[in-house]
């Protein structure tokens, strides 16, 4: 099982994803962006960073990446496709994940770990998860703020797409408990087949014990785990 | 010929700067700001196309990458 791990300019966490992945036994390897071949990878992740520079919006011109064409492959193939932070941004402006995401509420950048409640197990992110636990993860973003249409933020409430909301350490989804002013205090969402995902945490920094946390682990297993051929 | 761009987000959608900006433009006094958006302005220049296929053109940008259409609305205007 091999997992790609696309890099675009400005991309800063592809490193510790593959490393993260390494601690689970699983070869990921670094894949350019102008690649157009992500060779025969089981499964793509989109790291977290800022690529080409965030201009123009975050993920606007990194999804017309020649990779990305490769990526929505994937993704139509029902093989595990996850964005982590900018990842995440980009699914959502390549179309692969619903909504957008804006500047945060208090128009500040946030670096500190957050909590986060299990909304949902059907997603390549939270597969071996549980409903109901809380996990402590570092945040780093400045647009982290997810928005949509309310059209949309109702189809994916009732397709129970959201599989990650901000909270207390007890799990209560409170006003205070939400870093960024996220809508209905979305930290993750999934697609309606649950094989692409994406979270504005970093699990990958929250990996192994050293780091002071490895709570972000059982989001990368469940990653690991969808890899699998799935049985015919 | 030259084209302005001009692309907001979508209202009722969450404007975090716009926000901000008006809490601080009614701290200055002015009571009677209801709301306050921020947008982009993109100028295009364009040659050897004639007008009508030029502005096609930048809608065209405009609905695969300058805007998302997701959360923005855009105004194009042929400005000289």
């Amino acid at each position: 099982m091999t997992v790609a791990v696309v890099v675009f300019p400005g991309s800063n966490c592809e490193h510790d994803v593959v490393h993260a992945l390494g601690l689970l036994g699983t070869n990921a390897e670094l894949v350019w962006h102008r690649e157009d071949d992500l060779g025969g990878a089981d499964g793509v992740i989109l790291p977290g960073g800022f690529a080409h520079g965030d201009y123009l919006r975050t993920g606007a011109i990194a999804r017309f990446s020649p990779v990305m064409e490769e990526v929505a492959r994937l993704a139509a193939a029902a093989r595990p496709v996850l964005g982590i932070c900018n990842g995440f941004q980009i699914l959502c402006e390549a179309g692969l994940l619903p909504g957008a995401l804006v500047a945060n509420r208090d128009l500040r950048f946030i670096c500190r770990p957050v909590h986060l409640r299990i909304e949902s197990t059907a997603s390549v992110l939270t597969s071996a998860a549980t409903v109901g636990d809380v996990l402590r993860i570092p945040l780093n973003s400045y647009e982290g703020n997810y928005i949509a249409p309310e059209t949309t933020l109702r189809e994916l409430e009732g397709a129970g797409g959201v599989v990650l909301r901000y909270a207390t350490a007890d799990g209560e989804p409170t006003p205070e408990a939400n870093p960024n002013g996220s809508t209905n205090a979305i930290a993750g969402i999934t697609n309606a087949a649950g094989n692409v995902a994406g979270l504005m945490p970093h699990p990958e920094r929250a990996a192994e014990p050293i780091l002071g946390s490895d709570a972000g682990l059982v989001l990368l297993e469940s990653f690991v785990t969808s890899l699998a051929p799935v049985a015919s | 010929m030259r084209f302005r761009v001009a692309i907001s987000r979508r209202a009722g959608l969450r404007d975090p700067e716009g926000v901000a900006t008006l809490r601080a433009v009614r701290d200055l006094g002015y009571g009677t700001v209801a709301e306050v958006h921020f947008g982009r302005i993109i100028t295009i220049d364009i040659e050897g196309e004639d007008p009508t296929s030029a502005r096609d053109s930048v809608v065209e940008m405009c609905e695969r990458l300058l805007a998302n259409p997701v959360i923005e609305d855009y105004t194009v205007e042929l400005v000289e």
